[in-house]
C-alpha cells in the first residue's frame, strides 16, 4: 500500500474513477496543464486528454452551471472551485440548478456530479482563502456534503462521491493536503457517504469533529486520556449531509457528555445541528450541557493571528474538562 | 437607428480621424476585426416579401403547419389567461405577440436537438411535443406537470432569470465532448441579457465552440424596465462580436425571418463552428405575468403601435396572397384549434389531482436516513388531515 499525502490520495481517486468510467471528467480553473493550484489534478490531462480534463475560463458560476448541463447530458463532471471562498460566485448555479434539477425534472435529470473545493484556515492565505462555509450547503435540499480528514478517507470518499447518483459538495481541508502521509489502499476501498466513523472508543465523553479539526481533536484526546484520565470517544463526522444521527446518538447515549468542534462560525453551524439532534434523540442520556468549540461569528482574521482564532487542542481540552466537571 | 425595429446595423471598426495609425500588439483601429451583425426580415408588416433572396421556400403544407402552430400558441395562451382569471391556473407568463419568435426558433430543430426554454415558451413547447394538458398541470401547480414528455429533449425552465443558460451551454459542451450530432437552442429575454450567468455562458460556449444557439427574445420590457434602461447598447446582437460568435438581428414578428435566422444559426452550430446569437426583436403585447399590471409603466399608444405588427396577421396576409388561406379557412382553423384547446382543458381537469404524499420522492436517488424521519412526520400530518 502506498504512503500518500491527501493531495496524492485525491489524485489517485480521480485517476481511478476516470479509468473505471469514461463518463467522469474533470473541469475547473487551471486543472489541466497546471494540474490545479494544489496539484490535485496533476497528470490527468496527459492521461485522459482535453475532452475529459477541461481548463475553463475564470467564472465559477459557469463552471458549476455547465457542469450541471454536462451531468444532464449523462457525463459525471468533477468540477474544481479553486478555493471554497470562491464558491460564493457559484451560489446561483449550486442552489438553482445543481441541487434542484432532479426534483424539478421529477427524476428525468439526476445530477451526478461533484464540486470539489479546498476549504479552511491554517495556510497563511489572503482573504477569502480560509473560510469554512459548509453550513450553507448543508442548508440546501438536494445536496450532499462530504469532508474527509486524511488521505485514506479522502480517496475512498471522493471515489464514493463521484459514483454517487446525487450532487456532492466535497470540501477538502487544505491544511491537511500535505500535512501527513497515510497508507492508502490501491484497491477501491468503499466508504459509504452518510456514515460517521468512531475513530477512538471511549466511555466518558463524545468528542465530535471533522476535516482539518480532526488533528487538534485527536491531539486533545491523547492529552485527555494520558494527562487527565478522561476516556473520550472520538467521532469523525465525514459526511455533513446526510448526517449520521444514529452513530452520534449511540455514542452520546453511552457517554452522556459531548463536545463538538468545527472551524466555521458558530451560529447555525454544524454543531448547532448536532446539538438539536442530540436534544431530540438523546436528551434522557445527557449528564451535562453540550459544548461547542468553533470559529467565532466574525470574519476569518488575517493570517498573522489565525492560529489564535482556529480551535486548537488546548481549547478542546478546556471544553472537555468543563463538560466533565459540570454538575 | 431605432432599437425597436430591425434596421440595419453593422459593427465595423471606426477609423480614427486626423490621427496617425497606432499599433497595439499588431492591431490598428483599421485592422481589428469586429465582424458584422446581419439583419434579417423576409416579410414586412403587411405580409409582403421584402427580401426574396431570403425566402426559405417552404412547401404549402409546411407554411400551413407553421400557421397552425402560431394559432395554437395564441389560442392556448388566451385560454390559460382566462383560466387564470377564473382561479383555475397559477401565475404564468403570457406570450401574446411572440408567436412568430416562438415557432420560428423551434421549427428548424430536429428531435435529436435539445431545447432549453425560458418560462415564456408554451407555444414552442407544444410544438416540440408537450401536450397542452401537461403544461396546464404545470402552471396550475401540479408537480406531475414538470415531467418532461418521453422522447422530448428539453430542459426544465428556471424561474431565476437567465440561470438556465449556463446549463444549456453545459449540455452543448457534453454534445461536443461526445462528438454527437445535436445542437442546443436556448431562449431568454432582454432582461436576462443583463445577468452575469448569461454572459458567462456566452463566453464558455465561444471558448469551447459548443453547438448552441442563443435566442434573445428582445420583447422590449422586463416587467417595467424598458430595453433602453436594460442595456447600454440595446442592439443585443452586438454582443456576439465581443464574445467571438456570429450574430443576427431578426424581425421576431416575421416567422419566415425567424426560420431563416434560426436555420442559419443551427446549421452553423451543427457544423462544428460553435455558438450563434440570434436577437429576435419582438414585443410583449400582454403582461409580464398574470400578477402584473403594465398600465402602471407603459403607454397604451406603444402597445397599439405594435398591434399593427402582429405576427399572425402578417403571416395570414402573406398566406392569403399565396391563396393558401381565405377568411373561411382562417375561421375554420381557429375553430378547430379552439376545440383542441378546450379538449386539453377538459383532460387537465380530470388529471388535476394533487399528490401531497410524494413531495419527498424526487429530492434524492435514495432518501437519506435522516429524511425518513421528516417524511414520517409529514405523512402523519397528512393522516391527521385525512389526506393521502
Amino acid at each position: 500500500m502506498p504512503n500518500l499525502t491527501m493531495v496524492e490520495a485525491l489524485n489517485l481517486a480521480l485517476g481511478q474513477s476516470m479509468e473505471a468510467d469514461d463518463r467522469v471528467c474533470v473541469m475547473g480553473e487551471d486543472v489541466g496543464v497546471n494540474g490545479g493550484v494544489f496539484r490535485v489534478t496533476k497528470g490527468l490531462l496527459d492521461r485522459f486528454g482535453p475532452d475529459r480534463v477541461l481548463d475553463t475560463p475564470l467564472a465559477e458560476n459557469a463552471i458549476i452551471g455547465t457542469a450541471v448541463g454536462m451531468a444532464v447530458y449523462g457525463l459525471k463532471p468533477v468540477a474544481e472551485i479553486q478555493f471554497s471562498g470562491f464558491t460564493m460566485q457559484a451560489f446561483d448555479q449550486i442552489e438553482q440548478n445543481m441541487a434542484r434539477f432532479r426534483n424539478r425534472s421529477r427524476d428525468r435529470y439526476p445530477i451526478s456530479m461533484v464540486m470539489r473545493a479546498p476549504y479552511g484556515g491554517g495556510i497563511r492565505a489572503v482573504e477569502h482563502h480560509s473560510e469554512s462555509r459548509e453550513a450553507y450547503w448543508a442548508h440546501t435540499p438536494g445536496l450532499k456534503v462530504v469532508i474527509p480528514s486524511g488521505p485514506r478517507n479522502a480517496r475512498a470518499l471522493l471515489a464514493a462521491s463521484i459514483a454517487d447518483p446525487d450532487p456532492v459538495i466535497f470540501y477538502e481541508p487544505k491544511a491537511v493536503y500535505r500535512a501527513f502521509r497515510e497508507e492508502v489502499s490501491d484497491e477501491s476501498e468503499v466508504m459509504e457517504i452518510g456514515k460517521a466513523e468512531v475513530v477512538r472508543r471511549g466511555t466518558d465523553l463524545t468528542l465530535i469533529g471533522y476535516g482539518a479539526m480532526m488533528r487538534p481533536v485527536l491531539d486533545a484526546a491523547d492529552d485527555l486520556v494520558e494527562e487527565h484520565g478522561i476516556d473520550v470517544e472520538v467521532i469523525d463526522l465525514l459526511s455533513i449531509k446526510p448526517m449520521d444521527t444514529e452513530t452520534l446518538v449511540g455514542s452520546v447515549a453511552k457517554t452522556g457528555r459531548c463536545v463538538i468542534v468545527h472551524e466555521g462560525p458558530r451560529m447555525c453551524g454544524i454543531a448547532a445541528e448536532i446539538i438539536a439532534r442530540l436534544n431530540e434523540h438523546a436528551f434522557e442520556y445527557l449528564l451535562a450541557p453540550i459544548k461547542r468549540v468553533t470559529g467565532f461569528d466574525i470574519h476569518f482574521p488575517y493570517f498573522q493571528v489565525e492560529r489564535h482564532y482556529l480551535p486548537d487542542s488546548d481549547s478542546i481540552v478546556v471544553a472537555v474538562k468543563e463538560t466533565m466537571e459540570w454538575t | 437607428m431605432s432599437p425597436r425595429s430591425a434596421n440595419s446595423t453593422t459593427t465595423t471598426a471606426a477609423a480614427p480621424v486626423g490621427r496617425p495609425p497606432v499599433h497595439v500588439d499588431g492591431c490598428t483601429a483599421e485592422t481589428i476585426n469586429l465582424g458584422s451583425v446581419d439583419v434579417i426580415r423576409v416579410l414586412d408588416e403587411n405580409g409582403k416579401v421584402v427580401d426574396a433572396s431570403q425566402d426559405p421556400k417552404l412547401s404549402d403544407s409546411e407554411l400551413l403547419r407553421i400557421y397552425r402552430g402560431m394559432i395554437r400558441s395564441r389560442g392556448f395562451d388566451q385560454r390559460m389567461l382566462a383560466m387564470q382569471r377564473q382561479g383555475e391556473m397559477g401565475t404564468f407568463a403570457p406570450g401574446l405577440g411572440q408567436e412568430a419568435t416562438q415557432i420560428g426558433q423551434v421549427y428548424p430543430m430536429t428531435g435529436r436537438d435539445w431545447f432549453s426554454p425560458s418560462y415564456r415558451s408554451i407555444g414552442a413547447q407544444v410544438w416540440r411535443g408537450w401536450t397542452m394538458e401537461q403544461l396546464l398541470l404545470l402552471w396550475a401547480g401540479f408537480f406531475e406537470g414538470f415531467a418532461i414528455p418521453e422522447g422530448v429533449n428539453e430542459l426544465p425552465f428556471s424561474i431565476v432569470i437567465g440561470s438556465h443558460v449556463p446549463v444549456a451551454t453545459g449540455v452543448a459542451m457534453g454534445i461536443k465532448t461526445r462528438k454527437e450530432d445535436a445542437v442546443v437552442v436556448t431562449n431568454f429575454g432582454d432582461g436576462a441579457s443583463s445577468q452575469g450567468a448569461v454572459a458567462e455562458a456566452f463566453n464558455f460556449a465561444a471558448v469551447y465552440k459548443a453547438p448552441i444557439v442563443f435566442i434573445v427574445e428582445s420583447n422590449g420590457w422586463a416587467i417595467s424596465t424598458p430595453i433602453e434602461k436594460q442595456a447600454g447598447n440595446s442592439v443585443l446582437a452586438a454582443r456576439g462580436v465581443g464574445f467571438g460568435m456570429p450574430a443576427v438581428r431578426v424581425d421576431g414578428n416575421d416567422v419566415l425571418g425567424m426560420i431563416v435566422a434560426c436555420t442559419r444559426a443551427i446549421d452553423h452550430a451543427r457544423s462544428g463552428h460553435g455558438p450563434f446569437l440570434v436577437e429576435a426583436v419582438t414585443y410583449r403585447m400582454s403582461l409580464h405575468t398574470t400578477a402584473d399590471d403594465p398600465k402602471v409603466y407603459r403607454k397604451d399608444e406603444e402597445v397599439k403601435s405594435w398591434e399593427a405588427k402582429c405576427p399572425i396577421l402578417r403571416f395570414e396576409a402573406y398566406l392569403k396572397g399565396k391563396k393558401l388561406l381565405d377568411d373561411a379557412t382562417i375561421a375554420q382553423i381557429n375553430e378547430e384549434i379552439e376545440q383542441d384547446v378546450i379538449a386539453a382543458r377538459d383532460r387537465f381537469r380530470e388529471l388535476a389531482v394533487a399528490k401531497p404524499g410524494e413531495i419527498f420522492d424526487f429530492v434524492y436517488d435514495t432518501l437519506p436516513a435522516d429524511l425518513h424521519e421528516q417524511k414520517a412526520e409529514y405523512l402523519a400530518r397528512l393522516k391527521r388531515k385525512g389526506v393521502e
